[in-house]
């Protein structure tokens, strides 16, 4: 049979070229390949891949720590502020209070010092008033003596029925009489 | 030679109409270039994955992080999980505040290269987990074993080697047994089982799919009758959950090799604490 003689001899050949179908002995050119694709490999993930992944793992850590970092100093001047804020409250408190106790005594100062004014007003209005009063009756007690005195002369010399011509004697009279008067009212007024 | 034999074998079957299961040659395919093929390969689709691995993971996590915003998109906050996934739970809980951050990148790519690889076993059209292959399994241990040996001895000078295979606290006459297997077990069997965990995990995978979707493809489309097609129909259904439960191996398995890989610097960085 010619195609079975040529089937054989395919067969007879493939046999022939793996002769070594033991699967333990290797085919050194796929070995060579191998071993240079792995090396090749080996020498782009040096390179190349694994620098990378490194690169980017430590970037998301120092990403991370850095926003936390952040959050930290974030929030201690957050702490910083409000304790400013606390301090410049409670100042802004005691400058008030400090302003209404001056307003205050600034107040009962004003009150005292009106009220002063008000008793130094009324006592020299009453000075002026007792400075007036007593030129009054001064005035009035002058105006009475000579008036008197004439009334009295002329009663007088009604009564003796002689014009006491002498009208520096008569006065004399006068005088001594008012001034006898006086210092009666006088030693009678003392001990009041 | 037992290649041909099983093949003659399996063709045989085929010339009876019967089922011709996927071998493991098949999970190599053919080049996509045949550009190296006299030096022993071409551009396959192996190393296509890697280099779609390379770009992809490049493509999405320097777009994601592009804005480096503070609060993240939804796409940047999905690759800033991812990255502080491995950043925290392999880098920080298990080498120490003190010594995690020089080996994020490190362990990024190892997690996210080997996820990216496997992942590619699970969509539709690439459906490729490139570790299902041998080769680049032991290239990716291999790094790694260089990088904690290297990193060892740097740390600690010769005197690592010791820490390493001479076990504190065990009866002299023990470390004549001991010191070989500590040996054999830190040194050479550590890079072996890192890798084949990987890669067996990850073929296993691949056969399940290239089986799954060529026994349904051999019961609904070769053979005749409405109870091989039914059948044909079942196995697809089935293949569903496995394909969920391979999902979780390649995501499960991205982070073992990750975690593996953080354990090992652990262990050369505190070599003289234990």
């Amino acid at each position: 049979m010619k195609m079975g003689e040529h089937m054989v001899s395919t067969t007879l050949i493939r046999a022939a070229e793996y002769e070594d179908a033991n699967p333990l002995v290797p085919n050194p050119w796929e070995a060579a390949v191998a071993g240079i694709g792995f090396i090749v490999l080996f020498i782009i993930v040096v390179k190349v891949i694994a620098p990378r992944f490194e690169q980017s793992y430590q970037n998301r850590v120092e990403a991370i720590e850095g926003g936390l970092n952040q959050a930290e100093e974030a929030q201690a001047e957050a702490e910083a502020l409000r304790a400013e804020y606390e301090q410049q409250l409670a100042d802004s408190r005691a400058e008030a209070s400090r302003i209404r106790e001056e307003a205050r005594a600034e107040g009962a100062q004003l009150v005292a010092e009106a009220q002063e004014k008000a008793a130094s007003e009324s006592a020299r209005i009453r000075e002026q008033a007792h400075a007036q009063i007593e030129a009054d009756r001064a005035a009035a007690a002058a105006a009475l003596k000579s008036e008197v005195g004439a009334l009295a002369t002329q009663l007088a010399s009604k009564i003796v029925g002689e014009a006491l011509d002498d009208d520096a004697r008569s006065n004399r009279v006068v005088d001594r009489f008012l001034a006898n008067l006086d210092a009666e009212q006088q030693t009678q007024g003392a001990p009041r | 030679m037992r290649g041909p034999a099983l093949s003659s074998l399996a063709l045989s079957a085929a010339e009876e109409g019967g089922f011709q299961p996927p071998t493991i040659s098949e999970t190599h395919l053919p080049e996509i270039l045949p550009w190296m093929a006299p030096w022993g390969t071409g551009f396959g689709k192996n190393m296509l994955m890697v280099i779609l691995a390379v770009v992809l993971i490049t493509w999405l996590f320097t777009f994601a992080i592009r804005k480096q915003a503070l609060v993240p998109s939804r796409g940047q906050y999905l690759a800033e999980s991812a990255y502080g996934f491995v950043r925290n739970t392999m880098g920080r809980d298990i080498l120490g505040d003190k010594h995690f951050r020089p080996w994020i990148p490190l362990l990024f790519t190892v997690f996210f290269f080997v996820l990216f690889n496997n992942l590619f076993g699970a969509i539709p059209g690439l459906q490729m987990p490139t570790f299902s292959h041998a080769g680049p399994a032991y290239a990716m241990a291999g790094i790694i074993w260089v990088t904690w040996i290297a990193l060892g001895f740097k740390l600690h000078g010769a005197k690592f080697m010791k820490l390493m295979t001479v076990p504190s606290g065990v009866p002299k006459p023990l470390l004549l047994i001991l010191t070989p297997l500590e040996f054999l077990s830190n040194f050479i069997i550590r890079p072996l089982t890192h890798s084949l965990r990987l890669m067996a995990v990850m073929l296993a995978g691949h056969i399940i799919v290239m089986l799954a979707g060529s026994g349904a493809e051999f019961l609904i489309a070769q053979q005749e009758g409405i109870a091989n097609a039914g059948l044909g129909v079942a196995v697809l259904l089935g293949s569903i959950p496995l394909y969920f439960l391979e999902l979780i191996m390649m995501v499960l398995q991205a982070f073992v090799f990750a975690l593996l890989t953080a354990i090992y610097i652990q262990g050369s960085i505190e070599a003289d604490a234990h």
